[in-house]
């Protein structure tokens, strides 16, 4: 068992607030881990600290062996980290299809002379991304739909197309933020199903999530913030009957976050 | 040609694609476009170069469409690329005896160098920032039109370009000039196209779509922007140039903000991010102060009248106005 991610007492402060304070953690190759906290945990800053959205304050992120840390966006993505967005984003102005093609923009080549020009290489290049986007629309069940504008599909699709799109960089380690978010049950249920097959192809992924029902399903660990700290790493089965665990979702954390918007850590002036 | 060839490619490709009447709607505003400059190539008179300047201008808003429509930046700079190209081309041809197609060729060379020095930090510039560089570019680029005499003799100008033509043949008749200029418009849209559908058109729409979702999929998002900038400086170089060989005359006011205005107003009305757009908005403008004509006085109300149908009736573009058929939000 390796640790294709390896994240190192990672911090990061924005002004007073400590948004994620000294976390550690490895995902294991292979297997689906899951993040999950209270609303303002920091778990979506985690994930902008590892994709390089943002750059932390302190800690090392070690990606496949190579130190990623406060590395550009593009570059990690290179290196084979992709991530989806919380607040989905898709390229609104292509179609289905083309949002899966762009996807494929890092194992692709060809700039201005390939495209006025199609050399052999270019159109048999064109014609590989063509399949790709095509079998990855089919295995998240949006084929149907290829042709329509990205703007139009219903938000379940979104975030389906989302995903497919991510998957068109071949990634080893996948990223999703909030996959499952304003899904309804059966949506969700074939989301599941999309986490489970994505792993199966062996794909690493690592995903936040408040639906407790898809994490159990998926996740072969769990990671879980609070405050921006771990407080608990395991299995689901240990996570599920952790006291800290239930003392920060039961203990009225969840309820008093969505009244105040209040539940974060803030440091005294130094 | 080779282009020209895989042009056809394309359309036989798309046609076969889908087989279904959207696309030939998808192609009716270019149709259109097409039918206007073919009769007025037959109808001869004083509108062929009308046409002809409205064809030079499709080329100059194809390229701001790269930028703008599909990679989603804005620049009110480019007239300064077609100035420097313009000018080259002039100087050349004039004052150094050079032939019109090296000199063209010098021309847009020394705008995609001057794009690249200017284009390289300030596409690193946020939102309004690079609006007001790419502004500053133009009206500098003015200024130095206007002040340095000895080389571009200022507010007079100048003249005795010698006209457009290859290997010792000059393009003499208004008909032989909208005849080349057509063709030049029609690759020049049909290279547009052809990036459109590529990986880098791919990319550079994703940068328009969403700078993050780019990033996080290993698109170098300054490199894409870059090099629209630099796409968008050739055409408007070459536009630049045919103009000075076409008319035989350059001043800076050949290259002032009406120029901008202009191509921005061919750009909405075209339908901007559509790969007909520019040339439909192009030639839609020119002609439409020549329709008002018997209007007399009232030919700005006329002309104002009808943008403003045009923007409520057709908001994303006349090229656009298809998808009202076809129910189809896309260019
Ligand atoms: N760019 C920023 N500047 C300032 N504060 C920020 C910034 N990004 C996040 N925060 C703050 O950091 C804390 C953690 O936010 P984060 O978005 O990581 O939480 P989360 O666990 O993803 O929550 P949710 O479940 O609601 O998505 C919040 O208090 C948030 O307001
Ligand atoms: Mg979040």
């Amino acid at each position: 068992m390796t640790g294709l991610l390896l994240v190192n007492s990672l911090c990061k402060r924005f002004g007073g607030l400590v948004a994620v304070d000294s976390v550690s953690f490895e995902v294991i190759a292979g297997r689906v881990t899951a993040v999950i906290g209270p609303n303002g945990a920091g778990k979506t800053t985690l994930f902008n600290l590892i994709s390089g959205t943002i750059p932390p304050t302190s800690g090392q992120i070690l990606f496949a062996g190579q130190n990623i840390t406060g590395h550009a966006p593009e570059k990690v993505a290179a290196q084979g980290l992709v991530r989806t967005f919380q607040l989905v984003q898709l390229f609104q102005n292509l179609s289905v299809e083309e949002n899966v093609k762009v996807g494929c923009h890092l194992h692709t080549r060809g700039g201005v002379l390939a495209a006025l020009f199609r050399p052999r290489w270019a159109r048999e290049e064109e014609r590989a991304v063509e399949a790709n986007a095509r079998e990855l629309l089919e295995f998240v069940g949006l084929a149907d739909v290829a042709e329509a504008s990205a703007a139009t599909l219903p938000y379940g699709q979104q975030r389906l197309l989302e995903i497919a799109r991510a998957l068109a960089a071949r990634p080893k380690l996948l990223l999703l933020d909030e996959p499952a978010a304003g899904l309804n049950r059966e949506e969700t249920q074939q989301l599941s199903s999309v986490i489970r097959r994505i792993s199966e192809r062996g794909t690493t992924v690592l995903l936040i999530e408040h639906d407790m029902t898809l994490v159990m399903n998926t996740a072969d660990a769990i990671v879980v913030l609070d405050f921006g700290c771990k407080i608990a790493e395991g299995a689901p089965e240990d996570i599920r009957t952790n006291p800290a665990v239930i003392e920060a979702y039961l203990g009225g954390v969840e309820g008093i976050s969505s009244v105040t918007g209040d539940n974060r850590k803030v440091v005294a002036d130094e | 040609m080779r282009l020209h060839a895989t042009i056809l490619q394309l359309k036989a490709m798309t046609a076969q694609q889908s087989g279904s009447r959207r696309r030939l709607l998808a192609w009716l505003p270019g149709v259109i476009g097409v039918a206007i400059v073919l009769y007025t190539f037959i109808g001869g008179g004083y509108l062929v170069s009308v046409v002809s300047f409205g064809l030079i201008y499709a080329l100059f808003v194809t390229g701001l469409n790269l930028f703008m429509g599909y990679t989603g930046q804005v620049s009110f700079g480019q007239n300064a690329f077609a100035a420097i190209s313009g000018y080259m081309s002039a100087v050349l041809t004039t004052t150094y005896g050079w032939g019109v197609a090296p000199a063209l060729a010098c021309g847009i060379a020394a705008t995609l160098v001057v794009a690249l020095v200017v284009g390289y930090p300030a596409l690193r510039l946020k939102g309004h920032y690079l609006a007001m560089a790419t502004l500053a570019i133009g009206l500098i680029a003015y200024e130095v039109a206007v002040q340095w005499q000895s080389v571009t003799q200022g507010y007079m100008g100048i003249s005795g370009i010698p006209p457009l033509g290859v290997f010792g043949y000059e393009i003499t008749s208004d008909r032989g000039n909208l005849a080349f200029l057509a063709l030049v418009a029609g690759l020049g849209v049909g290279a547009a196209a052809l990036i459109r559908h590529s990986r880098l058109g791919r990319a550079m729409t994703a940068v328009a779509g969403s700078e993050d979702a780019a990033r996080a999929l290993g698109i170098d998002v300054a490199r894409y922007k870059l090099l629209a900038f630099l796409i968008a400086a050739a055409y408007a170089g070459l536009a630049g140039s045919l103009f000075v060989h076409v008319v035989g005359f350059v001043s800076p006011e050949v290259y002032g903000l009406h120029m901008v205005n202009l191509a921005f107003t061919m750009l909405y009305v075209g339908g901007i991010g559509t790969i007909a757009g520019p040339l439909v908005g192009a030639i839609i403008i020119i002609l439409l102060p020549e329709t008002f004509r018997s209007f007399r006085d009232y030919q700005d109300m006329a002309y104002g009248a009808v943008l403003i149908l045009l923007l409520i009736y057709a908001p994303r573009g006349l090229a656009s106005l298809s998808d009202l058929w076809s129910g189809r939000a896309r260019g």
